[in-house]
């Protein structure tokens, strides 16, 4: 009888430590929080960030939480609204308490987090571009971002129509804050490539046919079109430009970074010059590219769990989620000191969007060289010299 | 100069072709209702995405995709009114016009489940380079969408006027109870209304979707144009709707030609409300529209 | 006249002054904030509409002009808030009688049409001439009243909700008074109302002008407390959401405006662990609503309570 027991203990402990084998619980959990637009008009951006986020926690529970610690992201849709994020944010401060917050989407929506954030004390890694988002950087010390600025995606542009001697340019743009931001990169930086913008055209987000406002920039004797938007415009846009043969390149934004684009758009797509980062195009870059084994793994993964693209924006919130893991994995729960390993430590570290140094004086760590300028070609990308 | 004016014109024919058709889905309804039914923006949606699923998603053939469509969409229609429309039957106009926003949302929450939020596309009705017309562009599908926008009126037209039932539809808005004493069955009339703007909506979609790709959540911008196309033409005027989809889609373009692309919509709309100032009922509409029933 | 509502006003200003002390969390109190805001803009619409028979679709362009006037004037001008949110509220006065001359002369429809019209003229105003274009502005100050400057949510809370009490206390006023009554005959008939000598244009451009007021104080006390804005907020769908709230809460009562307000704005907090089903869930909360409590949640209790007497 008494073998029994003992051996019926022994049972039981070594079935419970099988169990736990693996996956240790017994810490506490570490708390991030997300907030993407995962509805509204900019869930194009929200929707791979939050699959992203998503698999990312699942990834790293599975191989054993962050020291010991699972990891708990806790994800709130914004709804694309400043209004709604700031409630978000106010939750996940106060009632989930979290180590730091990953998001926005939208470059609006994180400026309205600013002063939230700077009087919580806590990080903010966002996924929206805007360059008021981490400038003045005195101003935003828990600020952070990952998406590369709309200045790069510009400048990266620029250099490509310098080197063809494009001179004359005509922009059209989207009437949201991702075209606006673009629109006035755009507009700031053209006389520093001794280029001068001859048109400026503007479009609603559900428009459906740009053929006047391409049809203006053709008559103004431009060399090259850019279009800056994300969404059908982006597709609509290119159709129109191959139907009006118009006769002069077509640039588009690093939005235009999704394969989704060329399947919607078809053969008007053939030949348009887009700047993108290196994860839509990770099968053509070199094997020893600093970049290639984790885009290739991110790509992979996603497009078997989720069976679409995560496309560039996906990416912003890798790297965002990986900076603050990275973080807690070597400073632990400690707010303050999250914030300064990211500030201090995050340097030539790769990441979907480029290879980050993030400084002091730079809350984004990259530039122009986080761009590939690709065309499109035979129905695919191809990266130009 | 006069071939970019042409493409100007063109392109605001290719915009106004949109709205009119949407606009036309307003009127059936409201003839027989007097209500504006804000989820006439989700039939257009509706009409693209289950046509993309049918065509493409199915490898169903063409045709069939198209009729398959229309009844499904036509049939959402109808479910529509018998669930929320018909139990409000005596209710404020404005209750029933509410009751339709609040089915837009269920119907985008629907779609975005089912679709997702990505834009479709599918091959537009002949395949084939766009047509010139002295040096200035249309695309074939454009055609397309004007012939299907024409012929709908022509259809409209006849089954209000030439056949019992849609002669009986309409003396419903006019005055229900007296429709209801000549032996009128009033409520299936209503029914019919919202089976017929459903399919209207439904033709919309498939015909416009190759031209500006269709997403779950581009239902009320829709809306707002074709109800501003049918308000243009004067409500129940359903060659009032067409005409005034054209004119608002000119009126941008040459706007945004023009002026600036970034105020097409606004002249658009200031033009409207000018119009409406000095008529009050629409360029086409008639006075007795005014008088119908108050919120 | 204050007597009949006496019990009403005691009560809820009790809510007001102790909801605080209850509920600690400023994520709470930054919900309730935001529903005082829509609280009042719905107000104004209810006054409209349950009280002087006229539909808005065009709020939300007032809503947006008492934000970006008041932002501008304390941020670029240095004006201090209270006094630049007044005038504000002139300005979208101003917009509301030069809207009113040619809308109110529209009925039903077309009337919806033409403020639906000027709500987008209005964001597309915003949108091309305000600063920061579509991607908004920030750093807009917190608002001061008399040395005192507001900052915590606490603050935020009782400010916006003493003012839709005062508000209240204002249109019941209107209400009971002889133009109250004449807003209602214009309700129930306006050929009656006019032939017994009421000025109806006058009257419905008082009240529109009116509802525009509301609506540009919580613009104005929106980018205040938010500190940023942008004129995505201000669009055609903020209008519909304030007419969802004023039909859903009751469009004869004011008190309906306020509790649809509420309602309305808590609601998609409370489905967000519903995730991608949540606009699905909204939509058909909102459709069983109307279908079952027709005359709007407050009516529909106040008949309930009468009936049981």
């Amino acid at each position: 009888m008494k073998e029994g027991k003992v051996f019926k203990l022994f049972l039981t402990l070594a079935l419970s430590l099988s169990l736990f084998a693996g996956k240790v619980i017994a810490k506490e959990p570490y708390k991030i929080g997300a907030i993407f637009s995962v509805t509204g008009a900019a869930s194009f951006l929200g929707e791979p960030e939050k699959n992203t986020a998503i698999m990312l926690m699942d990834q790293i529970n599975k191989a054993g939480g962050i020291n010991g610690h699972p990891l708990e992201i806790i994800i709130e849709d914004s709804k694309s609204q400043e209004s709604d994020a700031v409630l978000a944010a106010k939750k996940l401060l106060e009632k989930d308490n979290v180590l730091a917050i990953v998001g926005p989407s939208t470059t609006g929506e994180s400026m309205a987090l600013v002063p939230i954030m700077n009087s919580a004390k806590t990080t903010l890694v966002s996924c929206a571009a805007g360059y008021g988002i981490t400038n003045p950087v005195e101003e935003r010390y828990w600020i952070f971002k990952t998406p590369q600025y709309d200045l790069s995606a510009v400048q990266a542009i620029y250099n490509h129509m310098k080197k063809k001697g494009i001179k004359k340019v005509g922009i059209i743009t989207i009437s949201t804050g991702f075209g606006d931001a673009g629109r006035k990169a755009l507009l700031d930086e053209a006389p520093k490539f001794g280029i001068t913008i001859v048109a400026d055209e503007r479009y609603g987000p559900k428009d459906s046919d740009m053929t006047t406002q391409l049809t203006k920039i053709k008559a103004t004797g431009a060399e090259a079109v850019i279009n800056w938007s994300v969404g059908p415009g982006q597709v609509v846009v290119t159709k129109n430009w191959h139907d009006l043969k118009l006769g002069i390149p077509l640039y588009q934004s690093h939005g235009w970074g999704s394969k989704k684009n060329i399947e919607l758009a078809g053969k008007a797509a053939e030949g348009v010059i887009a700047p993108l980062g290196r994860l839509v195009v990770w099968d053509k870059l070199p094997d020893n590219h600093p970049q290639k084994a984790l885009l290739k793994k991110y790509e992979t993964d996603y497009k078997e769990r989720f069976k679409s693209e995560p496309g560039t924006f996906g990416g912003h919130a890798y790297d965002a989620v990986m900076m603050v893991v990275e973080a807690l994995k070597k400073v632990g729960p400690d707010k303050a000191k999250i914030r300064d390993y990211i500030e201090n430590n995050i340097k030539n570290w790769p990441g979907t969007g480029g290879i980050f140094n993030m400084s002091p004086k730079d809350h984004c760590g990259l530039d122009m060289t986080a761009f590939e300028m690709v065309v499109v070609k035979n129905g695919d990308w191809e990266i130009l010299k | 100069m006069l071939t970019v004016l042409l493409q100007f014109l063109l392109s605001g024919i290719t915009v106004g072709s949109i709205y009119a058709l949407v606009g036309l889905g307003f009127n059936i309804i409201y003839n027989a209702t007097s209500i504006i039914n804000l989820a006439q923006g989700e039939f257009v949606v509706m009409g693209g995405l289950i046509m993309w699923f049918f065509s493409q998603s199915m490898q169903i053939p063409f045709f069939l995709s198209i009729v398959l469509t229309i009844l499904v969409v036509g049939l959402i229609g109808l479910i529509m009114e018998r669930l929320t429309i018909n139990p409000l039957k005596n209710s404020d106009l404005l209750l029933m016009i509410m009751i339709t926003v609040a089915v837009s949302i269920v119907f985008r929450g629907l779609l975005m489940y089912k679709f997702g939020k990505d834009p479709y596309n599918y091959p537009p009705f002949s395949e084939g380079e766009p047509f010139i017309i002295f040096g200035a562009v249309i695309q074939q599908q454009v055609l397309w969408v004007l012939f299907i926008a024409l012929s709908c009126i022509g259809l409209i037209f006849f089954f209000f006027n030439r056949t019992m039932i849609g002669k009986a539809m309409s003396a419903c808005a006019v005055n229900p109870t007296a429709a209801k004493l000549v032996g009128i069955n009033v409520s299936r009339m209503i029914m019919l209304s919202f089976f017929l703007s459903a399919i209207l909506g439904a033709i919309g979609g498939i015909a416009i979707t190759p031209i500006s790709l269709m997403e779950y959540d581009k239902g009320p911008a829709l809306a707002v144009k074709g109800f501003c196309a049918a308000i243009m033409g004067g409500l129940g005027n359903g060659m009032g709707a067409v005409l005034g989809g054209f004119i608002i889609g000119v009126l941008e373009t040459l706007t945004a030609g023009y002026i600036h692309s970034g105020f097409k919509d606004a002249v658009a709309l200031v033009i409207l409300l000018t119009i409406l100032f000095f008529k009050p009922a629409g360029l086409f509409g008639n006075k007795s529209t005014l008088t119908v029933r108050k919120f | 006249m204050v007597k009949k509502h006496l019990l009403a006003y005691i009560v809820f200003i009790l809510i007001i002054i102790f909801f605080p002390f209850f509920v600690k969390s400023s994520y709470t109190l930054s919900i309730a904030i935001f529903a005082g805001i829509n609280a009042l803009i719905a107000m104004g619409l209810s006054l409209l509409m349950g009280y002087a028979g006229q539909v808005s679709l065009g709020q939300a362009g007032f809503y947006g002009i008492g934000a970006y006037v008041s932002a501008i004037l304390s941020l670029k001008f240095g004006i201090p808030p209270v006094l630049s949110a007044l005038i504000a509220a002139l300005v979208a006065s101003v917009a509301a009688i030069i809207l009113a001359i040619p809308a109110l002369k529209l009925k039903g429809h077309y009337l919806a049409v033409a403020t639906l019209g000027f709500g987008e003229i209005i964001y597309v105003i915003l949108n091309e001439l305000g600063p920061g274009g579509p991607s908004g502005f920030g750093d807009i100050p917190h608002i001061s009243l008399l040395g005192y400057k507001f900052i915590s949510a606490t603050d935020h809370f009782y400010l916006i909700w003493i003012i839709v009490f005062l508000l209240i206390i204002f249109s019941f006023n209107i209400i009971d008074s002889r133009i109250g009554r004449a807003m209602r005959a214009i309700h129930d008939s306006e050929t009656g109302s006019s032939s017994m000598g009421v000025d109806v244009p006058l009257l419905k451009t008082k009240v529109f002008v009116l509802s525009a007021v509301y609506a540009s104080i919580a613009g104005s006390f929106y980018a205040h407390y938010v500190t940023f804005i942008s004129p995505s907020t201000f669009s055609l769908f903020h209008s519909v959401l304030i007419l969802t709230m004023v039909v859903i809460g009751g469009a004869s009562s004011l008190w309906g405006a306020v509790v649809g307000a509420i309602i309305i704005t808590a609601l998609p907090e409370a489905l967000r662990k519903f995730e991608e089903l949540d606009v699905l869930i909204y939509g058909l909360i909102l459709t069983l609503s109307l279908l079952f409590l027709r005359k709007g949640i407050v009516p529909t209790f106040i008949d309930k309570i009468k009936g049981k007497r």
